[in-house]
């Protein structure tokens, strides 16, 4: 390893990407679109379910019934109709999620202390928000059922939950760290794997290898540049992340950044070694599209928690280094937890970076002996 | 070794699979020596340099270069060589400076001294007024001289050219060769393939290669006289006339159209020049002049195919 040398390499790979203005645009505008996209259309709080009521006792009762759904701000008074008849098209065309009915009869029942039915039809088409639906509408009944029994029919136990790291439960806060680790992972693999492609379809693979110029050499050089795109790029989704989505940064920076240069390494150190197997830019871009976009969106604990999937899910996720990135982020941004707690991922995204970068040197060993 | 010696090759040989690329090579190139190889495409000329520049292993022999072990001192063949491949490969994105400073900084040139040989490079390949544009925007010309300048940055004494001229036009290939004699009066060893017959009569010695084998080795001059058959130009008033009217004469092989002149391989000189002045006497057609030539190297190429038993490939 000869530093004059890394160093002639990393610079004409830092002219040739400042000329390029397609490596240009996914190195500084791709990572900001993203983050405006996801962090705007992703989100997966429930509130605001346009509710149709249908009301057969006409009681202040079931008034104050339909007032209990609505004033938690969960539910949204949608359609007030007379029969089951006609709530259906609501259902159907998605106008409503839910529709109450009141029986007739409710109030006095109620008022007779007996059990008093009330019928909740959910359109269960999207069962995330169905789910979501019956529990605000359980805990509504709840409370209304509450305030009617006043005080002498409190329940003995009271369960108060509070809610850590996240108090408004807002899932922008889980989403934009999170975000930093998918879109790194995209766009890291993504800008270098045309690099070593590159040189394979031009040609000049065979210059250099007729050069005193190691492998090495060579593959840290094309590393620097993008290593440095990188950080600048983390920097600016976590500046617009703050700025724009009022995400917390609870931890420190400094951890933040030496965790994010390993999750870097590792992932450029894949594009290139994809490069070095792929030998062309198109195929280069595909297999990094393929082996970063959809692990890192779905099963890097992004959308759907690991501990959920199905065992062979779960034994691929280790394989995704944006799998504990994510935890980094998370960790530092909404926890404000140190090294004591990310060790681990930081040693597991470490050896990632280590043989990613290993892999890359190995994978154009034979061509340049 | 001996110190004259500055590329070796002993029984040089290559499978690609079952397809033999090079087979049993062996020569010695002298240090300052301008060492041509020439040969159809797939004769093993590519195959050869790159085994010698260490891009590939050999399958079998032995080489050195520049005094080191071809098989075992590939690293400081590297430094000790320059190599231009027959693809153009500097960068087309970056300037004519930007490619000279990249290379400099391969080859382990300190700031101070690539400034020095980037302004060589550029007075020599003639760039100076085009050093800050990209290279993409160069004539082929231009780009194959700053190709050569690049790979001589760190002043090697062995230079590898392949094919170092294809493609590009006759007066830039006779610059490029001024270079390259220029490389050569300065105690560098030049070895260069060419599938330019006109390219060939510039080296100091030629390998003709054909289907992976060394048919021929010696000087341009000693290589054309070593062909028997002596050749005659005739010139004339009419040289197509007189071309129909010697076919099938006696003693004559075979003849050819050579711009106005008439060539002909013939078995015995002075009885065939008494042939055709009888014959151009008999109608009427008046010579110039008849002078016995000698063959070009394609003659000579194609009589040493003939005579290892083989046939040329397409």
């Amino acid at each position: 390893m000869q530093l004059g040398r890394l160093r002639a390499v990393a610079r004409k790979e830092a002219i040739q990407l400042r000329r390029d203005t397609r490596s240009l645009i996914l190195a500084f505008l791709l990572p900001v679109l993203l983050l405006l996209l996801f962090g705007y259309a992703i989100t997966w709080d429930v509130d605001d379910i346009p509710l149709a009521l249908i009301d057969l006792d006409q009681t202040q009762a079931s008034r104050q019934l339909g007032e209990a759904f609505t004033a938690s701000g969960s539910f949204r008074l949608a359609a007030r109709v007379e029969r089951m008849v006609d709530a259906e098209p609501l259902l159907a065309t998605g106008k409503v999620r839910l529709a109450l009915v009141v029986p007739r009869g409710f109030a006095a029942a109620s008022a007779a202390g007996e059990a008093a039915p009330l019928q909740a039809i959910v359109d269960g088409s999207d069962a995330n928000t169905a789910e979501i639906a019956i529990g605000y509408a359980q805990a509504a009944v709840a409370a209304y059922a509450l305030r009617l029994g006043g005080a002498a029919a409190a329940p003995p136990l009271v369960a108060v939950s509070r809610v850590w790291y996240n108090e408004e439960l807002s899932s922008r806060n889980m989403i934009v760290p999170g975000l930093i680790a998918v879109i790194m992972m995209i766009i890291a693999a993504m800008l270098t794997s045309l690099t070593i492609a590159r040189e394979w379809e031009r040609g000049s693979m065979e210059q250099l290898a007729a050069t005193p110029v190691t492998r090495g050499e060579i593959v840290l050089g094309k590393l620097l540049p993008y290593l440095i795109i990188g950080l600048v790029d983390v920097l600016a989704i976590t500046l617009l992340g703050l700025a724009l989505f009022g995400v917390p940064l609870r931890g420190s920076v400094l951890l933040l950044a030496l965790l994010t240069t390993a999750f870097l390494i590792g992932s450029l150190g894949l594009g290139l070694f994809i490069s070095a197997v792929a030998k062309s830019q198109l195929l280069a871009t595909q297999l990094a599209m393929l082996t970063t976009f959809l692990p890192a969106l779905l099963l890097s604990g992004f959308m759907y928690a690991i501990s959920v999937m199905p065992a062979a899910l779960q034994a691929i996720s280790f394989l995704i280094p944006a799998r504990y990135f994510l935890v980094v982020t998370r960790g530092i941004f909404l926890k404000g937890v140190g090294a004591d707690v990310l060790y681990r991922q930081g040693l597991l995204m470490i050896a990632f970076a280590v043989v990613g970068i290993l892999a890359a040197m190995q994978a154009f060993k034979k061509e340049l002996t | 070794m001996n110190a004259r010696v500055a590329v070796l090759a002993e029984d040089l040989t290559k499978h690609f699979g079952a397809f033999l690329a090079v087979d049993r090579v062996s020569f010695a190139v002298g240090a300052g020596e301008v060492f041509g190889f020439l040969g159809p495409n797939g004769a093993g000329k590519t195959t050869t340099i790159k085994m010698l520049a260490g891009l590939l292993a050999p399958t079998s022999g032995r080489g050195e270069v520049a005094g080191f072990d071809m098989r075992s001192e590939r690293a400081a063949i590297k430094q000790h060589i320059g190599y231009m491949s027959q693809l153009f490969s500097l960068y087309g994105d970056l300037t004519v400076a930007e490619n000279i400073a990249f290379f400099g900084g391969l080859y382990g040139l300190a700031p101070a001294a690539l400034a020095g040989r980037r302004d060589w490079v550029l007075q020599m390949a003639g760039l100076g007024e085009q050093r800050r544009r990209l290279t993409r925007e160069l004539s082929l010309g231009w780009k194959q001289r700053l190709a050569l300048g690049c790979a001589v940055l760190h002043e090697p004494p062995v230079l590898f050219l392949d094919e170092p001229t294809s493609g590009v036009d006759p007066l830039s290939r006779r610059a490029f060769w001024e270079l390259i004699y220029t490389l050569a009066e300065q105690g560098t060893t030049v070895f260069v393939s060419t599938h330019y017959m006109e390219e060939a009569e510039y080296c100091h010695r030629l390998a003709l290669m054909n289907r992976g084998r060394l048919i021929a080795l010696d000087s341009p001059a000693a290589l054309r006289a070593s062909v028997a058959a002596p050749l005659l130009e005739i010139e004339s008033a009419n040289g197509p006339a007189l071309l129909g009217l010697l076919k099938g004469a006696p003693a004559i092989r075979e003849l050819g159209l050579f711009g106005r002149a008439v060539h002909a391989v013939v078995d015995d000189a002075a009885a065939a020049e008494a042939v055709i002045r009888a014959h151009s006497a008999a109608a009427g057609i008046p010579l110039a002049g008849i002078a016995r030539i000698a063959p070009s190297l394609e003659d000579v190429f194609i009589a040493r195919v003939h005579a290892e038993g083989g046939a040329p490939q397409d």
